[in-house]
């Protein structure tokens, strides 16, 4: 367990949850693009980089240029709503921190006690991941172009400018 | 060896964990639409974490690494529809405040 | 061969989208009905009495092996059953020729992630294309973008994606502790060590969240918006199919399939269907909105096809497999009728109905069999799946889930006496004089639901017999 392992994790659930606290949607995305960047450092450094290079380009990229849109497209509220939201926005997430830290401290101990032991099934397979996608998981391949279909379907759907027509 | 592996894997779950729960308190306590699906993603986030972890501890990335992709192709999905959803509610009513979703109570 | 199932429909979106999207958009509809019939015959090709596993010829493309049983085989009957139904809505209730046209793909897509999800013997595959299903199922309540419709659309998508974080997180565990992601690789798994800490946390993450996907209470909370919120004819593909193959269906293949029956799984699954039986009931009682109503029933039929899987034992899955295919009949039939009371009375409040049955003879004769198979009343098909629950139960020692099951049977027939007689009966309301059948497709989907209802119920004997025989076989393995 090395020292940057440990700092990359610390790192990683403070950007989650200043993503979740922070009063602008900006820094909320952006807050999440730091956590992907981190799993993606972890993916690279446990033998991943096909898995790595999908998440820096899709999470860490496209979902926060989503994001970014969907929040600039979307005017911010008014001032009167703003007050009347952060007033009890502290009750709400102050106590995000100390909760999480909570969560972790307890599972940690519950961890502690615990025997370590771990049955771990043994690896049968020795090829690599383009092959286990093309070969082995056709299957999923097909979900996915149907997953991506219906995606199309969507955006197109959702996104048109035409008024609405029903109640 | 087999102790460090699991003292690895253990650490590990504590802090995937403790992303799991800033994503369910996230979703739970939120009033608004963006923020709620940024919730959804740090969920996303963690169980995508621990897919590698296991797959590095048994060996198996070439796996791993094929479910890891499908899993993230599926999550743009889901995001790209939601967002077309919340566009959508905010074309409608001009505010993304959760509290006005409250017309289905019954 | 099973793959066709898959490969059908998408045959029929690229031919829908590059041909008839240029040439006529009305012949669609005929199209796509002579493709979900063709879909039937596929299925009957398949039932278990004529169909051996024989080979696959486009296995070799996907590499897995398409198992059809006697569960599969029920199911996937329901599935083209109920799309057929919700394809004829629509040709009723979507008045604009586009989103007629848009609604077809994604009826399309959705019987294919449907159609995987039965079909598949990979845990992971089961995720995505019930996740396929589930998107589709979000973008078809949505893409009207009227206020309601958004907002059950919303929550039904954030509450989906937390129930599919706790599947994903129970598939990355059981990669942990077994060899592969097939069911047989878990099954082994788990024989191989049964009392791993992390096999039963795996387990009780991915049922969590199979009864978040499946509505039962207390993880129902988006099942009444999403349904009655949504377009009629998605209603009926909601209600009828898509909740009960994403949910239970995959609970029952997983509990008799992969996990097999513990007594602390079967308690805690008799637990929540005996409170969803309950709340799904006592919550239908108080409901003025048609479709909302209908929604609590579904939830409380839910519980009734979890309490028969709890049991435990073959008597009480082949009840809540028969359950499963009535339920699918019934409540699409239901939602049938409610989505030509909307289509006519242009609203779905029940205090402002009455009398419709002088009107709408046809809808209101059909609606009356519907209630009665969904509140138990001999001889039809919904009295006998009942008794074949409450009895498995009974023989399974489980002495209070009977009678919980009998009291809320007795529930649902006050619920849907009270609906038929508000909505149908009585004297007809100012309104309404020119309330009028729908149209002869309306009239015809109506017919052929109840017929199979009837027929299901008097043959009875047959039928369970078939299902009955299929899960004893399954179980012993």
């Amino acid at each position: 367990m090395t020292n940057l392992n440990l700092m990359l994790l610390v790192l990683m659930v403070a950007a989650a949850v200043w993503a979740v606290m922070a009063r602008s949607l900006l820094k909320a995305a952006i807050g999440l693009a730091i956590a992907s960047i981190i799993i993606t450092i972890f993916m690279f450094e446990f033998n991943s980089p096909l898995a790595a290079v999908f998440e820096l380009s899709v999470c860490s990229g496209l979902i926060t240029v989503i994001f970014l849109s969907t929040i600039g497209l979307t005017r911010p509220l008014s001032h009167k709503e703003l007050l009347a939201l952060s007033r009890d926005r502290g009750r709400r997430y102050g106590f995000m921190p100390l909760l999480v830290i909570a969560c972790g401290a307890i599972l940690a101990f519950v961890f502690l006690k615990m025997p370590l032991d771990l049955e771990v099934a043994k690896n049968t397979i020795s090829v690599g991941a383009r092959e286990v996608l093309w070969n082995f998981r056709h299957l999923d391949l097909f979900g996915q172009i149907m997953i991506l279909l219906a995606g199309g379907f969507g955006a197109v759907l959702l996104f048109r400018e035409t008024n609405t027509d029903e109640w | 060896m087999s102790g460090s592996i699991a003292e690895f894997f253990w650490v590990f779950t504590v802090f995937i964990a403790m992303l799991a729960f800033a994503g369910f308190y996230c979703i739970l306590v939120t009033r608004n639409l963006i923020r709620a699906l940024i919730g959804l993603e740090i969920l996303n986030k963690a169980v995508t974490l621990l897919f590698i972890v296991v797959g590095y501890i048994t060996g198996r990335q070439a796996l791993v690494q094929a479910l890891v992709i499908t899993t993230i192709v599926i999550e743009v999905v889901i995001i790209v529809v939601a967002g077309g959803v919340i566009m959508s509610v905010y074309r409608n009513d001009e505010s993304l405040d959760a509290r006005n979703l409250r017309n289905l109570k019954g | 061969m099973p793959s066709l199932l898959i490969l059908v429909p998408l045959v029929g979106i690229l031919v829908l989208n590059f041909l008839f999207k240029l040439v006529v958009r009305r012949a669609a509809f005929w199209f796509v009905l002579v493709l979900f019939a063709t879909q039937a015959v596929i299925t009957f090709l398949h039932a278990p009495f004529f169909y051996a596993g024989s080979a696959d010829r486009l296995n070799p493309f996907f590499k897995v092996v398409f198992n059809v049983d006697g569960i599969s085989f029920v199911a996937l009957l329901c599935i083209e059953i109920v799309c057929l139904a919700s394809l004829v809505v629509a040709r009723y209730t979507l008045h604009d020729l586009n989103q007629r046209f848009n609604f077809t793909n994604l009826l399309l897509i959705s019987s294919i992630g449907m159609n995987g999800m039965v079909l598949t013997s990979d845990i992971f595959s089961l995720y995505v294309f019930l996740e396929v299903a589930a998107v589709s199922s979000f973008i078809m309540i949505a893409f009207r973008r009227g206020k309601r419709s958004l907002e059950g659309a919303f929550k039904y998508i954030i509450l989906s994606a937390v129930a599919t974080v706790l599947m994903l997180a129970a598939i990355a565990l059981f990669l942990l502790a077994c060899s592969d992601t097939s069911f047989a690789a878990i099954r082994h798994g788990m024989g191989q060590s049964p009392h791993s800490n992390i096999i039963l946390f795996a387990v009780g993450m991915f049922v969590s969240g199979l009864f978040i996907k499946a509505g039962l209470v207390p993880f129902h909370a988006w099942l009444p918006d999403a349904y009655s919120a949504a377009p009629d004819a998605v209603s009926v593909l909601l209600a009828g199919i898509v909740t009960k193959a994403c949910g239970i269906y995959a609970l029952i293949r997983l509990v008799v399939s992969v996990f097999g029956f513990s007594p602390g799984l079967n308690q805690v699954i008799l637990l929540l269907g005996a409170v969803s039986v309950l709340a799904g009931a006592l919550a239908a009682l108080g409901q003025n909105d048609f479709k909302r109503m209908l929604s609590y029933s579904s939830i409380s039929q839910i519980g009734y096809i979890a309490l028969g899987l709890g049991s435990g034992t073959a008597l009480g899955v082949a009840g809540a497999v028969f359950h499963f295919f009535n339920h699918a009949i019934f409540k699409s039939l239901l939602f049938v009728n409610s989505a030509a009371v909307a289509e006519e009375a242009h609203t779905t409040d029940m205090d402002k109905m009455g009398g419709l049955s002088s009107r709408m003879p046809v809808t209101g004769s059909t609606s009356v069999i519907g209630f009665l198979s969904a509140a138990g009343i001999p001889p039809l098909a919904g009295f006998w799946s009942k008794l074949v629950i409450i009895i498995a139960l009974w023989k399974a020692g489980d002495i209070a889930y009977a009678v919980i099951a009998v009291l809320a049977s007795i529930l649902t027939l006050s619920y849907l006496l009270s609906m038929q007689r508000r909505v149908f009966f009585g004297r007809l309301r100012q309104g309404l004089e020119d309330a009028k059948e729908v149209g002869a497709g309306f009239a015809l989907i109506s017919v052929f639901l109840a017929l199979i209802i009837i027929a299901c119920g008097l043959l009875f004997p047959l039928v369970f017999n078939a299902i009955y025989a299929s899960v004893k076989q399954i179980l012993i393995q």
